[in-house]
């Protein structure tokens, strides 16, 4: 309780200050746009269903980098914790490309996939493989052992072991990893999105920019913002929650 | 049999092996005088250990002997319970039976066929129960027979008889967490047995509870045992348990584990924990095994941290 009330007079002051300056006209409004200039772009942008398709476009696209992201990155976390060998080698790789922003991979994936979607997943897919190649990685070696004795020792074998013990005792080890990665897809596909005509978010935002319409491109950041909270608070909260009330442990906060 | 076999006199008129012979065949059938001698081929006993050696490499590079010409034959239906002191190497074999690790040489014969990997014959309970807690009890029961590929009317059958079986049925829809430690140990015993198999091999399965729930679970499993006759091989550093709870108590020393020797316990059943004679027979066990247990205090206090015995390279 007194956490939210915090929480709300944090967010009231931040807002009124920038109510006040922009009053104040310190700066002009195309350098510094005004909380009501951005909040009639916000309202243009739903009514005419700009944002809305926009929204549906990345989501869309993010969903399914990251779907393959993660698929992908158990698999090979899972062979990488699993066998010394690929630890040495491709283990140490990917620590080492985690410092590439995954961006970097852009005119190659042009060149790769061409102007299409394809170029844009691979970025995103580039983004968040590495944290949940990690995460599993860690995970399954945090995992107690005992878990995959037991399976082995009840007749799970190969992608049955996997499937029905490995991951789902790896999931509270790992669901940090998967929330750092789903981070990753997201900014990854705003970034791609703003580099060519895509009709995602990241393209609307560039056109505030490309009619300098600043409180257009706030507006845009903000829904970004807003979404990236809500999948962080409801999807991965939800699932933290779930695992913990299933697994008995106690909430970390 | 490499080591000495002693039979410590502990004879009285015994309900228990003639029931015992009388299940496990006549081909297996030993007369109670000639038990201590018994050669039994490790082809025709139920569980078979064949000069079972384990060696492995300790972070500082040695070769360390853990498991040394380990022979042992089992007949069907026998409780067998095998004693040493920490480090002796005793729950490592538990888990070569099981087909989780692999011994360096020699054999472990199931009804006279080598041991390969895991297999749902042979179940292992272990002292952390191993129980999954992202399923629920009824989940983790049907687990083994999910894998086995079993048809989920008849796991929803068979889950229901082993839960009435170790007095859980209520709790079917329970996770893990929201148990207590005997019952968390009995769904261990639930989910063994729901695969049907022909032995268990328990790893100090009693180790962590409080003394009252271990006296009921003794009863119960020595219920369990009488009601489904499988095989129990029982690991544990309880001497009173073993004799509580055993045929057999095979004695290992202190590493490389090797048979020390062997007590057939003649006492008839059921018995307690506080029986006199329970405590005698542990007594005379106790002394077989002051000097392992010494050596392996010594052995630890010298070393500071306690080796690990089980070998590493878990996949």
């Amino acid at each position: 309780m007194k956490r939210a009330v915090r929480n709300i007079l944090f967010y009231a002051a931040l807002f009124g200050l920038w109510m006040i300056l922009a009053k104040l006209k310190v700066w002009p409004p195309y350098l510094f746009p005004t909380p009501w200039g951005v909040w009639e772009e916000l309202c243009g942008g739903f009514k005419d269903l700009t944002y809305w398709i926009a929204i549906v476009v990345s989501m869309k696209r993010v969903l399914i980098g990251y779907l393959i992201s993660v698929a992908l990155g158990m698999l090979l976390g899972l062979g990488i914790s699993s066998n010394q060998f690929l630890e040495e080698t491709i283990g140490g790789l990917l620590v080492s490309l985690q410092s590439l922003p995954s961006i970097c991979w852009w005119p190659l994936a042009l060149l790769w996939f061409g102007l299409s979607q394809n170029a844009i997943l691979f970025v995103v897919i580039m983004g968040s493989l590495l944290s949940v190649t990690l995460a599993m990685e860690d995970g399954r070696k945090q995992m107690p052992k005992i878990f995959s004795q037991a399976g082995r020792n009840l007749g799970a074998t190969g992608f049955k072991l996997f499937w029905y013990v490995l991951l789902p005792a790896s999931l509270p080890f790992i669901v940090s990893g998967l929330k750092q990665g789903w981070a990753f897809a997201w900014r990854s596909l705003i970034t791609a999105e703003m580099l060519y005509m895509s009709m995602g978010l990241g393209q609307i935002l560039m056109m505030g920019r490309d009619f300098s319409n600043m409180s257009a491109v706030v507006a845009v950041m903000l829904v970004i913002i807003a979404i990236g909270y809500i999948v962080d608070g409801v999807v991965f909260k939800g699932m933290e929650r779930h695992l913990q009330n299933k697994w008995g442990l106690t909430p970390a906060t | 049999m490499s080591a000495k076999v002693q039979n410590i006199a502990l004879r009285f008129p015994d309900p228990a092996d003639s029931r015992l012979s009388g299940r496990s065949g006549a081909a297996e059938e030993v007369s109670p005088a000639a038990q201590s001698q018994r050669v039994l081929s490790p082809v025709t006993a139920k569980v078979g250990l064949r000069d079972i050696c384990l060696s492995y490499r300790t972070h500082s590079g040695q070769d360390l002997l853990a498991l040394d010409r380990i022979n042992l034959q089992l007949r069907a239906g026998e409780f067998v319970c095998i004693v040493g002191p920490s480090g002796c190497g005793k729950s490592t074999l538990l888990h070569l039976i099981a087909g989780l690790h692999q011994q360096t040489s020699g054999e472990v014969l199931v009804d006279g066929k080598p041991v390969k990997g895991p297999g749902t014959d042979r179940i292992m309970i272990f002292q952390e129960h191993g129980l999954f807690p992202w399923l629920t009890v009824g989940q983790n029961v049907e687990f083994g027979m999910k894998m086995k590929g079993i048809s989920g009317a008849e796991r929803e059958e068979k889950t229901r008889h082993y839960l009435r079986l170790v007095h859980l049925a209520k709790f079917e829809k329970s996770y893990i967490h929201q148990l207590s430690g005997g019952m968390r140990q009995r769904v261990a015993i639930a989910r063994a047995l729901a695969t049907e198999p022909d032995v268990l091999l328990m790893d100090e399965p009693f180790a962590a509870l409080d003394a009252q729930t271990r006296d009921l679970l003794h009863d119960e499993l020595e219920r369990i045992w009488y009601e489904t006759g499988c095989t129990i091989i029982f690991v544990t550093h309880n001497v009173r348990e073993a004799v509580r709870l055993g045929d057999r108590v095979i004695l290992l020393t202190f590493r490389p584990g090797r048979v020390k020797s062997e007590l057939t316990v003649g006492l008839p059943r059921p018995r307690h924990l506080e029986d006199p004679l329970v405590a005698r027979a542990a007594g005379q066990i106790l002394d077989e095994l002051r000097d392992e247990i010494n050596r392996s205090l010594e052995v630890e206090y010298a070393e500071g941290i306690k080796p690990k015995v089980r070998p590493g390279g878990e996949p």
